[in-house]
């Protein structure tokens, strides 16, 4: 069985119309690990996300989240789950504190442990000396850290975050990820989309790489990178029409290419295949990665 | 097709599976008591202010060409019909605005569909909120009328229990219009062409008797008419078998718009 699994997506198909935004999504996150869901925007990231709490209905395919089938027990899944929104939904008029108080009421936490799992998240959240800060006075980052503090008020084993660190400074971003790598360490399981490629590198146990409402690749960062990019890529600056005459020659070589603005970035250049180019040489990534196999058109 | 008429036909059995849970309810209640507690004093101002203006304007402005109304001071006329208007305002308009602002602005229905609630269960806590208020702000023009002159009576512990069943309704109302809308000017032709009528043929300002008889009929579908003799009922005298009516078409009329606001919500809510 899947009990292993604290998500397990099987041929899952969601449509508008005539747009299909997931398109026979397969996804295992396995108990006790961080998977990120990469992908440019449109991909069907933020639809997966809305499927696992049963606010969009699949059309077709098999959705289980810690043991519960969806949609029929989404209620009794969402109890166990917490959520981090990519648009902010506090109640603004409300204080930390409050917003606190109403979640764990709606997670249903007995009266005797409401106060602690509200200070516990506030502790957590670094939010101790602001609870009595109306949201609305809050900064763009402590209303985050309140969006996944009221997240986790109830202890959820699996937590859901669509985008937690989008539209943030990086100084921000970097706090926010140390307070997720700290759920990580403590066991919970993280699915969390984004499409900020550092931030999947840096959490993610497994990265699946979403194009077009389905999974195009899955697995470790490095072993994305090393699968797909190779070890090194050969970085080629110079005017258009250069580029474009070393992006033939790198594909006569049997060698694989992506545009980088200014460059162009030659895959696998360890290999290098006979073929040498003027050019700095870095270690491949997984933005490499990515835009190999999302596309380098902006849809 | 079949897929999804499949996926629908799963997602209603399993609404049928714990619906309506009294913590799930309890839960949403809090919400909107603890956010009342942020905004409590501009939401009383304006519910229980308006309809006293109300009342003041045609009990001293008509009052003094009209003393008497079917057989009552016209200022009790008014004070006790202005009930409705107090419950209306203070309903249906939350209902409609503050359900668009949550959903389309403040994006709370997002939150709270991620804790173990559903929507049949928010829309029904907000319905009992709203109605709860609306029962306590009823009582308002009430008050001043029988600090006009008007006198009490036992039967006027009855008009919050009224208030709240026609407040339920209204409440519902609100947020099916709110559930149907795709902005806010939406909001605009039913003020202008069911709200308004609706309130001023309700019997609250002058007594229908006087009007065409097609209209009497039309009045008989007015839920807020019934709520106006019910409230009057209270403070002078029941009429039997007619009241009793009276109360059953408030409660037919609660439960289907009811029912209409959470199938409303659901399409929003729920793709």
């Amino acid at each position: 069985m899947s009990s292993d699994l604290a998500i397990r997506l099987r041929g899952v198909v969601k449509r508008y119309g005539a747009i299909t935004a997931v398109d026979g999504l397969d996804l295992d996150v396995p108990l006790g690990t961080c998977v990120g869901l990469l992908g440019p925007n449109g991909a069907g990231k933020s639809t997966t996300m809305r499927l696992l709490t049963a606010q969009s209905i699949a059309d077709e395919g098999e959705l289980e989240v810690l043991g519960f089938r969806l949609p029929d027990e989404s209620k009794a899944a969402r109890a166990e789950c917490g959520v981090v929104p990519q648009l902010d939904n506090l109640d603004t008029t409300l204080t930390v504190e409050q917003n606190l108080l109403v979640f764990t009421h709606l997670y249903r936490i007995p009266r005797a442990e409401r106060r602690e799992a509200i200070e516990r998240a506030l502790k957590m959240a670094n939010l101790a000396d602001r609870r009595d800060t109306r949201a609305d006075k809050l900064s763009g980052g402590m209303r985050r850290r309140l969006l996944i503090a009221r997240a986790l008020v109830h202890r959820p084993r699996l937590v859901l975050m669509d985008e937690p660190t989008v539209g943030l400074d990086p100084q921000v971003r970097q706090e926010l990820w140390a307070l997720i790598d700290s759920l990580r360490s403590e066991g919970t399981t993280i699915l969390m989309s984004t499409h900020y490629i550092e931030e999947a590198q840096r959490l993610a146990d497994t990265v699946l790489i979403m194009s077009h409402g389905t999974a195009v690749a899955a697995g470790s960062p490095s072993d994305l990178v090393l699968q797909h990019a190779g070890r090194e890529a050969l970085e080629v600056y110079g005017p258009p029409s250069r580029l474009v005459e070393v992006e033939a020659e790198a594909g006569a070589a049997g060698l694989r290419t992506r545009r980088t603005g200014t460059s162009v970035s030659i895959l696998g250049a360890e290999a290098g295949n006979g073929y040498a180019a003027e050019g700095e040489r870095r270690p491949a990534n997984l933005e490499d990665v990515f835009v190999l196999l999302t596309g380098e058109e902006i849809a | 097709m079949t897929a999804a008429s499949a996926a629908a036909n799963v997602a209603s059995r399993a609404r049928r599976v714990g619906r309506l849970d009294r913590r799930a309810l309890t839960g949403v209640l809090v919400r909107e008591v603890v956010n009342y507690s942020s905004y409590w004093r501009s939401s009383t101002f304006s519910s229980t202010v308006e309809p006293t203006i109300y009342l003041l304007a045609f009990g001293f402005g008509f009052g003094s060409i009209v003393s008497r109304v079917a057989g009552y001071d016209y200022v009790d006329f008014v004070g006790t019909g202005i009930v409705a208007t107090a419950v209306l305002f203070s309903s249906a308009f939350p209902g409609m605005f503050g359900t668009f602002v949550k959903y389309k602005f403040q994006r709370t229905y997002d939150a709270i569909l991620a804790a173990p609630v559903d929507t049949e269960e928010i829309v029904t806590a907000e319905a009992l909120w709203l109605a709860t208020r609306a029962a306590v702000y009823g009582c308002v023009p009430l008050l001043v009328a029988i600090a006009f002159g008007l006198d009490p009576t036992w039967g006027m512990l009855l008009v919050p229990f009224i208030a709240w069943i026609s407040g339920f309704g209204w409440a519902c109302f609100g947020i099916s219009i709110a559930g149907f809308a795709s902005s806010f000017e939406n909001f605009n032709y039913i003020v202008s062409a069911v709200l308004t009528p609706l309130f001023l043929v309700a019997g609250t300002f002058f007594p229908l008797d006087q009007l065409p008889e097609f209209l009497q009929v039309l009045a008989q579908l007015n839920p807020l008419h019934h709520c106006v003799e019910l409230v009057r009922g209270a403070a002078f005298g029941f009429e039997g078998w007619t009241d009793l009516l009276r109360v059953g078409a408030l409660l037919l009329f609660g439960f289907a718009m009811w029912r209409i606001a959470i199938h409303a919500m659901t399409k929003k809510l729920v793709d």
